[in-house]
């Protein structure tokens, strides 16, 4: 793949160190309301958001569908107007911009999305041609942007091909070599893998990473797929409700996940969900000769150390893995495992102090007879 | 059948190609922009002014529901001040054109509106303006729809020639009703019959043709 023929502007302005420290993207107080009829009452869809989107980031805003996430990116390129606050990309508020002006910014802008929205009557080349036909450049100038484009996403061989011709994850390359085609600074991805099979969507992200780290673009996700975040996203916002309730460097937020909408999203992660035989038999208070059911967090380089045989071998406690495993968030390796151990309250105290000791925090689930 | 005749079908059939040409033409000059008004001007859209949407949708409803006899003589005044008279093939052009202009517009607003609105919203996050998106997203994604409804047109058009016989308008529509039927010369009638039916065939054909061509929504992978 050709990286070195696509320059964009923020390899351009990368040099300067004090729009370096600029955030890409900031949200201040932004709060969003549309009027659901005349007689109705308003629908607040974001309220109060306060977001930073660090410069040549990949940042990840997951929430679960209705959260708001599509009106908060849709803002970014001025295609929803915020009820107050202020947007600012790259230092300029657009919030307050015009319809007109926010064309010219838009073009510094690219957008993905999940249905794809390729016209179905222009080939994959004349498809990426479509916003500098829009930004008014010659053919001969198109032509010279759009072919390294096409070998960049991989798909030299399909150039004359038409929408329909193509599955899924070439649709999607096709997309994101759109999104390219005006050397943007920002790229904003409108849920761009929700369409796409597991396999599918793998190869779509390394490919936005390898975007994100050779070209240095910034990219802005929403997405409800823990799975995205994990992979590629380097800070990540959880919205709820239209307000962020958490946000963070991904390994944080997630290995904490303290807000109950972040653990509902982790969920699906290996043993954040008990398996049935154990919540069945499960009960809340503890009971003479009863199996304590505790959660072993593991961050980090800690993941990787055999703790718990430690926790036998020293502390001649019994324990007993039921689930789990290790796993990998943004790139550092994060566990979790649920272990059962024959302790009573003094001994269990005694060795969740030294998991703790050891850097591993751990929750207690209740005890099985 | 006598050369006479055969020369009146030939003269009447250059008659109806005559005035649908024109009025085909002319129609789709006014009908497709005002089409193309009336999907992108609701509040929201592209150019909303929902006010002169909902006139125009009155008055284009209005004409659409004017049975066609009716609106050529009713429009007469006007007939005479755009064509200089009211009679003959030319001014029958200009009622044919006044029902094809609504005709045209509300199929063109319905195949606009079948274009994924998310086009619409890729094409305004590249940076596009109004116009660009009117001509470079949707006209272009609903050019088979434009182009069946084009054919639609063409074969109404065919069909409500044979009207303006009433106003001297001449045509195969006419020739059928004064030979075929008022001098019982049922050779004659068969013959304009027929000659429509071969014309409203080449047509269809040649607008399926059309369409086919311009929608590459289902080509195999």
């Amino acid at each position: 793949m050709n990286m070195m023929a696509i320059k964009t502007k923020a390899q351009a302005v990368a040099r300067d160190p004090q729009r370096d420290a600029a955030p890409m993207v900031e949200f201040r107080q932004v709060s969003k309301r549309f009027s659901a009829g005349r007689t109705s009452a308003e629908v607040v869809a974001l309220d109060g958001i306060d977001l930073t989107v660090p410069r040549g980031s990949v940042t990840g805003i997951i929430g679960r569908s209705g959260a708001g996430k599509s009106t908060l990116i849709r803002l970014v390129n001025g295609l929803e107007k915020p009820s107050s606050g202020q947007v600012h990309v790259d230092g300029t508020d657009i919030s307050a911009m015009d319809e007109k002006s926010l064309r010219s910014v838009r073009r510094e802008i690219g957008m993905i999305f999940q249905h794809f929205n390729l016209l179905s009557s222009r080939t994959a080349f004349d498809n990426i041609a479509l916003p500098l036909e829009i930004a008014g450049l010659d053919r001969r100038a198109i032509e010279s942007r759009v072919t390294p484009l096409l070998e960049l996403v991989g798909l030299s061989d399909k150039r004359d091909r038409y929408p329909s011709e193509l599955s899924g994850g070439q649709k999607q390359r096709v997309g994101i070599a759109r999104a390219l085609a005006t050397e943007p600074k920002l790229l904003l991805s409108d849920e761009a893998t929700s369409a796409l099979d597991p396999e599918t969507t793998r190869s779509i992200l390394a490919l936005l990473h390898q975007i994100n780290r050779e070209l240095g673009l910034t990219v802005l996700l929403i997405t409800h797929e823990m799975e995205v975040i994990k992979t590629i996203a380097h800070h990540v916002a959880v919205i709820d409700g239209g307000r962020i309730v958490e946000q963070g460097s991904t390994f944080d937020v997630f290995t904490a996940h303290e807000h109950p909408t972040t653990r509902a999203l982790l969920s699906g992660l290996s043993g954040m969900h008990l398996p049935e035989f154990l919540t069945s038999r499960m009960s809340e208070e503890a009971a003479p000769g009863a199996r304590a059911i505790i959660r072993v967090i593991f961050k980090g380089e800690n993941a990787t150390e055999p703790m718990l045989a430690r926790l036998g071998s020293e502390l001649g406690i019994e324990v007993n893995i039921m689930a789990g495993a290790v796993d990998e968030i943004a790139g550092r390796p994060f566990g979790l495992l649920v272990v059962s151990l024959l302790a009573d309250a003094e001994k269990l105290r005694e060795a969740r102090a030294f998991l703790l000791e050891h850097g591993l925090a751990s929750e207690v689930l209740g005890y099985v007879r | 059948m006598s050369a006479d005749i055969i020369y009146l079908i030939i003269r009447a059939t250059g008659q109806t190609l005559y005035m649908v040409a024109v009025a085909g033409l002319v129609g789709s000059l006014f009908g497709i922009p005002l089409g193309v008004f009336l999907a992108t001007s609701e509040k929201g859209e592209l150019f909303p002014a929902p006010r002169t949407n909902r006139v125009l949708g009155l008055i284009v409803n209005a004409t659409r529901s004017t049975p066609f006899i009716i609106l050529v003589v009713a429009i007469i005044p006007f007939t005479r001040l755009i064509a200089g008279t009211s009679i003959g093939t030319n001014a029958a052009i200009v009622p044919l054109t006044l029902a094809t202009v609504p005709f045209i517009a509300r199929l063109v607003e319905t195949s606009i509106r079948e274009v994924d609105s998310g086009l619409s919203e890729a094409a305004r996050a590249m940076g596009a303006s109004p116009m660009q998106i009117v001509f470079k997203v949707l006209l272009a994604e609903a050019r088979p729809g434009i182009a069946a409804a084009l054919t639609l047109t063409i074969v109404s058009l065919i069909g409500y020639s044979a009207m303006v016989g009433a106003v001297g308008g001449g045509g195969l529509g006419d020739l059928g009703i004064r030979y075929g039927y008022q001098r019982f010369m049922p050779d004659v009638m068969a013959v304009v019959v027929v000659v429509l039916i071969v014309l409203v065939q080449l047509v269809q054909s040649a607008g399926d043709r059309l369409a086919r061509q311009f929608d590459k929504r289902n080509r195999p992978r």
